[in-house]
């Protein structure tokens, strides 16, 4: 039986396409998904679409955002090239299936991280490194006078459905002991929609996802988000189960931006820096983590310069940030929880030995 | 597959007929093939779905639904709260469902049959008004309807004191009021008390939009059903009718509408079901439904191939259970045979 049965029957079945990426995956270093993603010529990268900060379409029609530089790195220490990558935008519903199914070959689309989600008795997902640290808030207009949770006793809220959004809200309120009405829809444009339209009084989202919708409204300044944060939110890209040698490659490509940043190597200096790596053979850790030496790349079945290439593209995990979400963006949000571990931070690459 | 088996023919005289030219034995040989290829087929789809499943620690659980589901429902007729399991949280959705789909069937069905009478009126302008109606409305997709609906007539309503009043209702952006018997068994009519609306009967402003869209959509079907029924009648038997001396209404109601339910009804079933299983666009407008909390469960749970089974399960029998209450209604307004 060839594996094209396995992967047509039953997707055209139930139309879930869950199992075809549970046929069993030849192990071993060569992974399965990098071949198809090299013979295909471009990645694949599941995203949300229409978050600011996080991916979106520019008024140019290029996609932008933190989620999308972690595309384009990845496309760009596998292909060489950022640019190819194709974007699927996702809902908070349809974004596991797609994977499972290998519709989509990386999933960078404002995921929390979670032990059901992680489980192979769960979603059977396997995260990369976190490139977010967030938490729940509530937006509310200012108008309404509500500052804090107790506030929206009795009221209705709009909240995605599909998402952990929806359950820590069920948990906070019930700890609280405060009784509330939970509207759900399935895009969180239609959430939004909702919450400007006035059926609820407030939305509730990861506190960054908020402040990045409320830049696109008619007026941000009338609403605000209340200090209450309900949730830890480790926004994290995710790969699958059935194929540990490209979540690897994830993996170590992503931590290759956290280090960049912690080398205080940057877009603009890192031709210099292969040039120092190069010249100077002392510099053991450098010309390790840059491939000048050793075969870190070659383990992962990467480019020797994958850690290059990515930077080259999207810069370190700081400038990404700045860039999307950070004082370079109309989100200015602070680093906080997303500075480096030197500054207090969570941002921590294990070491490239 | 419905070849018929001819009647036996007398035997050629002479040759005795060889058994893969008898017209008795090929079609029992050829559809018990064709039936022997279907179900290898099924047996093989079934077989490489639990292989998978299996390989993927996947295979079948049922366990799910007794533990807590940990998510609210906004309306729901049975008690739910977040501590229940969560087949009490599917249930709770498929009442909402039923809840939706006979409200639209009545509603669907008063308003179509109108409009498809409307279509026979001397009238010309009630004439082409359901003309216009019917073709505006089944042209639109409805999803696009449910939208507008509810994101573009119902929640640009006003609130309080501002709400859209008639006798007896009053449309608010909080939802939809209505007069019924309150405390005491007293008629009482919608009351604004401290700029918020209460009545005895409420509806929520998405149950209202997923009714308007379903009940607006498929009553433009129904009632071209309804016309077409009315038109499968003879214009002899109006004129007829008319010759005795019956008015428009007299002939409608003995004359025309007995005959013309006989070509309705089966019409009518095919459009109840197609409302049964488009109310499963009610996730679109923030309702409910069994739909969206098997979304949720879904994602709360992993449990994809379950929780679908149950979604398919639960509108066949929904669909099959209208389907037989129509079949009934069909033989009850056929022409009796003495």
């Amino acid at each position: 039986m060839s594996r094209h049965w396995i992967r047509a029957l039953p997707v055209s079945l139930l139309g879930l396409g869950l199992l075809a990426g549970c046929a069993p995956e030849g192990g071993g270093v060569q992974s399965t998904k990098m071949a198809a993603i090299q013979s295909r010529g471009k990645l694949i990268c599941g995203v949300e679409g229409k978050l600011p900060g996080f991916s979106y379409v520019l008024p140019s029609g290029q996609y932008a955002g933190l989620d999308v530089d972690v595309c384009k790195a990845v496309a760009a220490a596998v292909l060489g090239d950022p640019n190819k990558v194709e974007y699927r935008d996702l809902n908070s519903s349809e974004r596991f299936a797609a994977l499972a199914s290998g519709e989509v070959d990386l999933l960078s689309r404002n995921t929390t991280m979670t032990l059901s989600r992680d489980a192979a008795g769960g979603n059977g997902l396997s995260f990369a490194p976190t490139t977010f640290y967030d938490g729940q808030g509530v937006l509310v207009p200012v108008a309404s006078g509500i500052t804090d949770l107790k506030g929206l006793a009795g009221k209705p809220i709009c909240v995605e459905s599909g998402t952990t959004t929806e359950l820590n809200l069920a948990d906070r309120m019930r700890e609280q002991n405060i009784p509330y009405t939970p509207l759900k829809f399935q895009t969180s444009d239609q959430t939004f929609a909702a919450y400007l339209g006035g059926r609820c009084v407030a939305v509730t989202s990861d506190r960054s996802q908020l402040a990045g919708k409320r830049t696109s409204f008619p007026k941000p300044d009338e609403h605000t988000l209340l200090p209450d944060v309900m949730s830890k939110e480790p926004l994290t890209p995710a790969t699958t189960n059935a194929d540990p040698a490209w979540a690897d490659a994830v993996r170590w490509i992503v931590n290759g931006l956290f280090q960049a940043e912690e080398s205080g190597i940057t877009q603009a200096n890192i031709d210099a820096k292969v040039a120092e790596a190069k010249a100077n053979a002392n510099q053991a850790d450098l010309r390790r983590f840059l491939g000048v030496e050793g075969d870190f790349g070659k383990q992962l079945g990467l480019p020797a310069d994958f850690v290059v290439k990515a930077v080259k593209a999207a810069g370190n995990y700081g400038e990404i940030f700045d860039r999307n979400v950070g004082p370079k963006s109309a989100l200015k949000l602070d680093r906080g929880l997303n500075r480096q571990w030197k500054d207090g931070g969570l941002i921590y690459s294990p070491p490239f030995r | 597959m419905a070849v018929e088996p001819s009647p036996p023919r007398p035997e050629a005289s002479g040759g005795v007929t060889p058994w893969w030219r008898d017209r008795r034995v090929v079609p029992w040989v050829v559809q018990a093939a064709v039936g022997l290829v279907v179900l290898l087929a099924i047996a093989f789809l079934l077989g490489n779905l639990v292989r998978n499943l299996t390989a993927a620690g996947l295979l079948l659980s049922w366990r799910w639904l007794n533990q807590p589901a940990g998510f609210d429902i906004s309306e729901s007729l049975i008690p739910f709260n977040a501590q229940l399991p969560y087949w009490r949280a599917l249930a709770a959705g498929l009442v909402n469902t039923i809840r939706a789909v006979l409200v639209g069937l009545v509603g669907a069905t008063l308003l179509g049959t109108l409009v498809g009478m409307a279509s026979f009126s001397h009238n010309g302008l009630l004439k082409r008004l359901a003309r216009i109606y019917v073709e505006v409305v089944r042209n639109i997709p409805l999803l696009l309807q449910l939208v507008f609906w509810y994101f573009v007539v119902f929640l640009t309503l006003p609130n309080g004191a501002a709400a859209l009043q008639l006798p007896g209702i009053v449309l608010a952006k909080s939802g939809l009021y209505l007069a019924g018997l309150g405390e005491g068994l007293r008629w009482l009519g919608p009351q604004l008390v401290n700029g918020v609306w209460q009545a005895p009967i409420r509806l929520t402003v998405e149950f209202a939009a997923l009714l308007t869209g379903l009940i607006v959509y498929s009553g433009a079907f129904i009632a071209e059903v309804v016309r077409g029924g009315l038109a499968a009648v003879p214009k002899g038997q109006w004129e007829a009718a008319s010759s005795l001396g019956l008015g428009w209404f007299a002939t409608l109601r003995h004359i025309v509408l007995p005959q013309a339910l006989r070509v309705i009804v089966p019409g009518l079933n095919t459009q109840y079901i197609s409302l049964a299983k488009n109310s499963s666009l009610a996730v679109a407008v923030g309702y409910t439904d069994l739909y969206s909390v098997a979304e949720t469960t879904l994602n709360q749970t992993g449990r994809a191939v379950e929780v679908v089974l149950v979604l398919l399960a639960a509108y066949l029998t929904l669909d099959l259970l209208i389907s037989l209450v129509m079949n009934g209604l069909n033989h009850l307004v056929q022409i009796k045979e003495r």
